[in-house]
């Protein structure tokens, strides 16, 4: 069971909390009827301030799939946000409709401080460049199913300096017995920040431009996209891009049994010959979202259930 | 040292208030502007800069007249000036030595550098930096200031 009010970073989960949530996960995913009707009647708020396909869809159907329902904010364009309505303000309306509040906005420590005003459980879906913990959970099931989480050596490649699943998620294999290998342009490696926290819990990382250094060594590869707005002109994001994208021939000097993973929405650092090879896993990691998302739900709301007369477990 | 007399501070003696010492050469205004005295107020301000200093090689002296720092604000004057040392002042005579220790957290004293930190957004927070060993790091997106702290103060 999860301890804390919020989920906002990745680094406030400890392997306990982890591992419970993965477990949970297992369980739903066998049998998702196991919940049963406690959450009936219970409302998640999604709010997205930022696109969103996978994380939205996912935590809908998880919530729907534990027995409650959702709201759902809209888009920003239709909201009184575009009235120039603060965040505070805001997510202080929607608790007064919901139980959970889930919140992707573009600034960092968004989710923090919505819930500095807010009594109810806010999950943090992405701020900015910041954290999206509930993909990392995602991640570490499916890097656990595939890989294990010990004695693991993880290459995470593309946009390290803006891409908030590659901070969560480093952030939480912290927590394992896991050797990091980061592998981008130079101008995209991890924020100082990130690599403050990294070196605080002693993490075992190295850092490479080129993935052909490490790829042999590695258990799992987590691929990120290189955004093109991150360059100042095309030429120059041709000529990084290119060299962060992999295929089915460059996972031919990887070993058997590397698990390729992505978040998700991929553009071209994927080639989809890799689609139809025993690497790929990141149908199956975006499919994991609904398990680990209920289990995730069902912690945070859990307790309240309880409380409110539901069924305790 | 013939000439040290020619290169003491010509500054005064004051009767009540504080004196902040040794602070890091150039960093007195920011000094100032941490404690939210921009001149205005009415009591008397002494500041020297740059002068010669044994210890720091050169420093900033400041004086405030009718103003008794608390251990808060001293505090806070470590981010900037961690070897600066402060007397409080009663009838000319020093009463009280305050030493600088760092605290454990600032609040609404820096804006975060980042700008796209939600604290940068107009909403209704108050900046908050968790001091870490060579810095201090915005508690709401991790980013870390180590140097030219002073540059991000929120009260200039």
């Amino acid at each position: 069971m999860m301890r804390h009010d919020h989920l906002l970073s990745a680094g406030q989960l400890t392997r306990e909390d982890i591992e419970a949530v993965l477990d949970r996960a297992a369980d739903l995913a066998d049998d998702p009827g196991a919940v049963g009707e406690r959450h009936a009647d219970r409302l998640l708020a999604l709010c997205f301030f930022e696109p969103s396909t996978r994380t939205k869809m996912s935590f809908d159907t998880a919530m729907k799939r534990i027995g409650g329902d959702t709201v759902d904010m809209g888009s920003v364009e239709s909201s009184s946000v575009k009235k120039g309505e603060s965040l505070a303000d805001t997510v202080r309306v929607i608790e007064g409709y919901a139980d959970g509040i889930v919140l992707r906005h573009p600034s960092e420590g968004a989710a923090k401080l919505a819930s500095q005003f807010v009594d109810v459980p806010v999950i943090n879906a992405g701020d900015g460049a910041g954290q999206h913990p509930s993909q990392t959970l995602l991640d570490l099931y499916t890097m656990r199913e595939r890989a294990g989480l010990d004695d693991l050596t993880v290459g995470i490649m593309g946009d390290l300096k803006y891409g908030r699943t590659v901070h969560s998620l480093a952030s939480a294999l912290t927590n394992f017995d896991a050797r990091m290998h980061f592998i981008s342009p130079e101008s995209l490696r991890l924020p100082r920040g990130v690599r403050f926290d990294l070196h605080d819990a002693g993490a075992r990382l190295r850092e490479h431009t080129d993935l052909d250094e490490v790829l042999e060594e590695l258990d799992v590869l987590y691929v990120t996209r290189i955004q093109r707005e991150r360059f100042p002109d095309e030429n120059e994001y041709q000529q990084v891009a290119g060299e962060y994208q992999i295929d089915a021939d460059t996972l031919e000097r990887a070993r058997d049994d590397l698990t390729v993973m992505h978040p998700l929405p991929r553009v071209d650092e994927i080639a989809p010959d890799v689609d139809a090879t025993d690497h790929a896993a990141y149908f199956a990691q975006a499919h994991n979202g609904v398990p680990v998302r209920m289990a995730l739900l069902d912690g945070l709301l859990g307790e309240d259930a309880a409380t409110d007369g539901g069924d305790a477990r | 040292m013939s000439d040290a007399p020619d290169r003491e501070l010509r500054i005064s003696k004051i009767r009540d208030g504080t004196v902040i010492d040794h602070i890091t050469g150039g960093q007195a205004l920011n000094v100032l502007a941490i404690l939210g005295i921009g001149g205005d107020e009415g009591m008397g301000v002494s500041i020297g800069m740059n002068v010669p200093s044994d210890k720091l090689g050169t420093k900033d002296v400041v004086k405030v007249e009718d103003r008794e720092l608390s251990q808060g604000e001293v505090d806070v004057l470590s981010l900037l000036a961690p070897e600066a040392t402060v007397n409080i002042v009663r009838e000319f005579e020093v009463v009280e030595k305050k030493r600088v220790e760092r605290p454990g957290r600032v609040v609404g004293l820096l804006t975060c550098p980042n700008h796209n930190c939600i604290t940068n957004a107009d909403e209704p927070v108050e900046s908050a930096f968790e001091v870490v060993d060579d810095g201090v790091r915005c508690e709401f997106c991790g980013e870390i200031v180590r140097e030219d702290i002073g540059d991000h103060l929120a009260v200039h």
